[in-house]
Formats: structure tokens, sequence, C-alpha cells
């Protein structure tokens, strides 16, 4: 495996006189779907905006490789009436998307038809197809998305995580995932971080899902969720299958 | 230029002209919600005008010290205080203003017009003022292209234009700095009370009608003009004083433009 896009060493963030995150080690390469979990306040968000330069590690280290093109999905925004924009000139807002990855990354999302309308119209699920489209469609090095597909309803939400998983695939990006949607991701993801404080377990979604921190943190009924919902996706997600049945 | 030599077509030259500067940037002071952090720092202008008599220094330089000082102390002071930020803009918002007021007066040897400072004099303009706001308008506009993408990006989202490798402090510090200037160029013209109205009314108007950011901005420029030339000739034919009038039919347009807009239900939240 090349050198990862992203990596964290030690890493450990101070916030309100105490440590948000400390001692955390990750690294997401190309071509890798790494995902953290854990419960609401336990850092995950903190840990994605350390890796992406947003806040100054209080300890420990965060390495960017040079040049990539990164793609950020936050948690919170929210367009404002104030600033008349449509979601096609929104698109362009930081620069890097090219028109025909545009009109694919729409259409995969769902989206091509919001095309003209303006941002602050769009209800919240169509808000969180449309800033995927425009993650997407810059054709980023490295994607980092935190909890993106709140608000969709959920055949939408298999949806987008098709289209993630898409860019991982077809386009050898590396996908920093924030979500606390356990079933799914534990279903799709290379890597996973349990996040509270510290990282309380790491590895294959499997090993994860065996370990007590695991079961400790969301609760033993979380481990045999998994495995169904594993089975019954296999069905029409053949590459992610193999493992733990 | 025996045109010039006109005072009232000065006046409408340096309307037109501070309109240009002040239609674009109040765009952003909108969206950045920022109208009274401008007012904030278009208040401490007044300390600026008795640090450039006292010391004998440049008024535009003077003004532009004391604007662009506060505005990086708040911006500062912001990260720092607990304080809600409009408590704190507040606070140094009149404490800016009466400040210059007191020292004005404490200043008694020195004769200074101070309704020209809080109102403006648009019919005072100089020809060398109008050179000073023509190179204004260059430079903001200049500057504006220059930091649009990373400051229109910073006002959607401060994480996601930083995440993406956006300069957006340079912007901001830019940004901020054309503010600065321009309260420096228009103290003459609308004086320190009523600068933000040239800055949030021309861009709220244009709102209405805008369906980019850009149009806006443009918009916001050309809804300034209009309502430059209609204060001008209102204070012209009716006696009244200039730059309330011009503000006074800038508010009146805006209230006319959003009725309209509320009447085809474009306004609605």
């Amino acid at each position: 495996m090349d050198s990862p896009l992203v990596s964290a060493r030690k890493l450990g963030v101070r916030r309100g006189g105490r440590w948000a995150v400390r001692g955390v080690d990750l690294g997401v390469s190309r071509g890798e779907l790494v995902t953290l979990i854990g419960p609401n306040g336990g850092g995950k968000s903190t840990i994605a905006k350390a890796m992406l330069g947003l806040i100054a590690p209080d300890e420990g280290g965060v390495e960017r490789a040079p040049g990539i093109k990164i793609s950020y999905v936050p948690q919170k925004m929210a367009a404002d009436w104030t600033l008349p924009m449509s979601v096609a000139r929104f698109m362009h807002l930081t620069g890097g998307a090219k028109e025909p990855d545009i009109a694919v990354s729409l259409e995969e999302a769902g989206a091509t038809g919001l095309a003209d309308s303006p941002l602050h119209a769009l209800s919240g699920g169509e808000f969180q197809r449309v800033m995927l489209a425009r993650a997407l469609a810059r054709r980023p090095d490295l994607l980092v998305l935190d909890e993106p597909v709140q608000g969709v309803d959920f055949s939408g939400e298999l949806a987008l995580y098709d289209l993630i998983d898409h860019a991982v695939e077809k386009h050898n990006c590396g996908v920093l995932l924030i979500s606390h949607d356990l079933h799914v991701v534990m279903a799709r993801t290379d890597r996973v971080y349990c996040i509270q404080g510290h990282v309380c377990c790491s590895g294959a979604p499997q090993q994860v899902a065996e370990n007590e921190e695991y079961a400790r943190l969301f609760g033993p009924g979380a481990v045999g969720a998994i495995a169904v919902f594993k089975h019954d996706l296999a069905h029409h997600h053949g590459h992610h299958d193999g493992e733990g049945h | 230029m025996a045109l010039l030599d006109d005072f009232l077509v000065r006046a409408a030259i340096g309307g037109v002209l501070l309109a240009l500067i002040t239609g674009p940037l109040g765009a952003f002071v909108v969206w950045r919600r920022l109208s009274y952090f401008g007012d904030t720092m278009s208040h401490s202008a007044l300390l600026g005008v008795t640090i450039s008599l006292g010391f004998s220094i440049d008024l535009f330089i003077g003004i532009f010290a004391v604007a662009a000082a506060v505005a990086l102390l708040l911006n500062a002071a912001r990260d720092r205080v607990s304080l809600p930020p409009d408590a704190l803009l507040g606070i140094l918002s009149h404490a800016a203003l009466a400040t210059g007021l007191v020292i004005i007066a404490l200043v008694g040897n020195v004769r200074i017009d101070l309704m020209a400072f809080l109102f403006g004099d648009i019919l005072a303009l100089s020809a060398e003022d109008l050179a000073l706001l023509a190179g204004g308008v260059v430079v903001v506009w200049i500057a504006l292209a220059l930091i649009w993408r990373p400051l229109l990006a910073d006002t959607v989202s401060v994480e996601l234009a930083a995440a993406e490798g956006l300069r957006t402090r340079t912007a901001r510090l830019v940004f901020v700095l054309l503010l600065a200037g321009t309260i420096a160029l228009s103290i003459k013209i609308v004086g320190v009370l009523l600068i933000t109205a040239m800055l949030i009314i021309p861009a709220s108007t244009a709102r209405m009608a805008a369906k980019r950011p850009e149009s806006m901005a443009l918009g916001a420029a050309g809804f300034g003009i209009a309502t430059v030339a209609g204060g001008l000739a209102l204070s012209y034919y009716a006696n009244t004083p200039t730059g309330p009038s011009i503000v006074m039919l800038s508010a009146a347009i805006f209230i006319m433009a959003a009725a309209i807009s509320l009447g085809l239900g474009r306004m609605q939240r």
C-alpha cells in the first residue's frame, strides 16, 4: 500500500480545559474507506477537523500528502437566504470541478433536477445530496465526510453509500467517513475506528464487531445486527462479502 | 476641466464612485452579517479624524488606520472573549464614537465641522477627493476580483473553504482592509453615522432581484448609483441635507422592492 494521503500520529486535541481526544493514530490511503464510529461528543468530528488542518493539534501531529485535492462535507452547514446561490453555482464554490463531472455527480446523487434551485430552498435530504455531489464532482484525492447522509431517507441513504463506494473503487480516492449508522458502515468499510476520547478499538469491521469494547460502546445487540444486515447487502454488493459468514 | 468646476457635478461623480465601491463590498457585509461590525468601524472613524488633525496627517490615512485597527482588534477579541459578539460590538462602537466626540471637544483650538463628519458633505467634494475615490474604485474592484472565490466560499462555510485549501485567512484580512478604506473614503460623502447604510441598503435591495452572488454585488452598485442621483436631486430641489436624502431614498427603494418581492412570494423563509 502506498503512503497515506493523511495520517495522524499520537494526535491530541484539548477543548475547554480537557482532552477532547488523545493518542489517536490513524491514516487514510488511496482506495481505502476508513470509518470513525462512536457516541456523540466522543471526538469523531474533532479528529476529522484536525486531520483537515482546521484545528491545530495540542499533541502529536497530522501529516497530509502535499498537493492532494481534498473535498469536505462538514456536519453542520446551512444555506442562508441572504446569499442568492443556485445549486449549479454552488458546484463551483471552491473550484476544481469540471462541468461534465458535475453533471455526472448530480445525476448519481439523484439531484439533477435541483441544479437551478436556490440552495436555501432545499430540504435537509436534498441539501445532503447536493453536498455529496459537489464533493465528488471535484474528483478529490481525499474525501472527508462528516455524517453525510443525515436527513436522507433510508433507501436514499443506501444509494448515497453506493456513491461513496463507487468513488473509492472507480476514482481510487481515500475516504474518511464519520457515521453513527452502524449497520451500513460496518458492512462496507475497510477499517473501522471506535472513538470515545481515544481509539477504543480498530480494525476490519468483523474484528471490531467481535471486540468487547465495541459491544460495550454500542450494546450487545449491535453485533448481531451487523451480521444480518451484512448478509442482506451481499446480494447486490458482491465485492463486500467473503468474510465472517 | 470646466465640468468639474460645478460642485453639483463633482457631488454626482463622487456619489457614483462611492456607490461602485459600497455595492459589491456591501453584498459581503450583508452575507457575512457584518452590518454592526461596519457600524463599529465607521464610528471609530471620528477617532481617526481627531488623530489626523492632531498629528497633521492625511485624513484618509488617519481614518483608515484607526478603522483597520479597530476591526483587527475586534476580530482578535471575538475569538478570546466569551461576551456575545453583539455586546462586544455595542461596547466598542459606542466607546469609539463617544471617545471621538470627547477628544474633538478637548482639542478646542482646532476648528472642526462636526456635522460634516457625522452626516457628510457631498457638496464640498474637491477634484482631489474625486481622484482618491476613483483610485478606491480601481483598488476595491481588483482586490475583490482576486479574493472573490476564497471570500465567497468562506462566507458559505468557513470550514469547507479552509479544508479544501482556499486561502481564506488572507481573503478575510484583505476584505477588512477594503472595508476600512471604504469608510475612510466615504466619511466626506455620507458621514460617520450613515456609511453602513450605503453598504447595507443597496445590497439588500439587490437581493430581491438577484439569483447569483455576482449579480447581487453588481445590482447593489446599480441601486447605489440610482439612489445617489435621486438623493442629490431631492436635496437640490427640496433644499434638504444631501447625505440623509440619499440614505432616505435608498431606504424607500428598498421598502418598495421588499414589498414587490413579498407580493411575488419570493422573500418567504
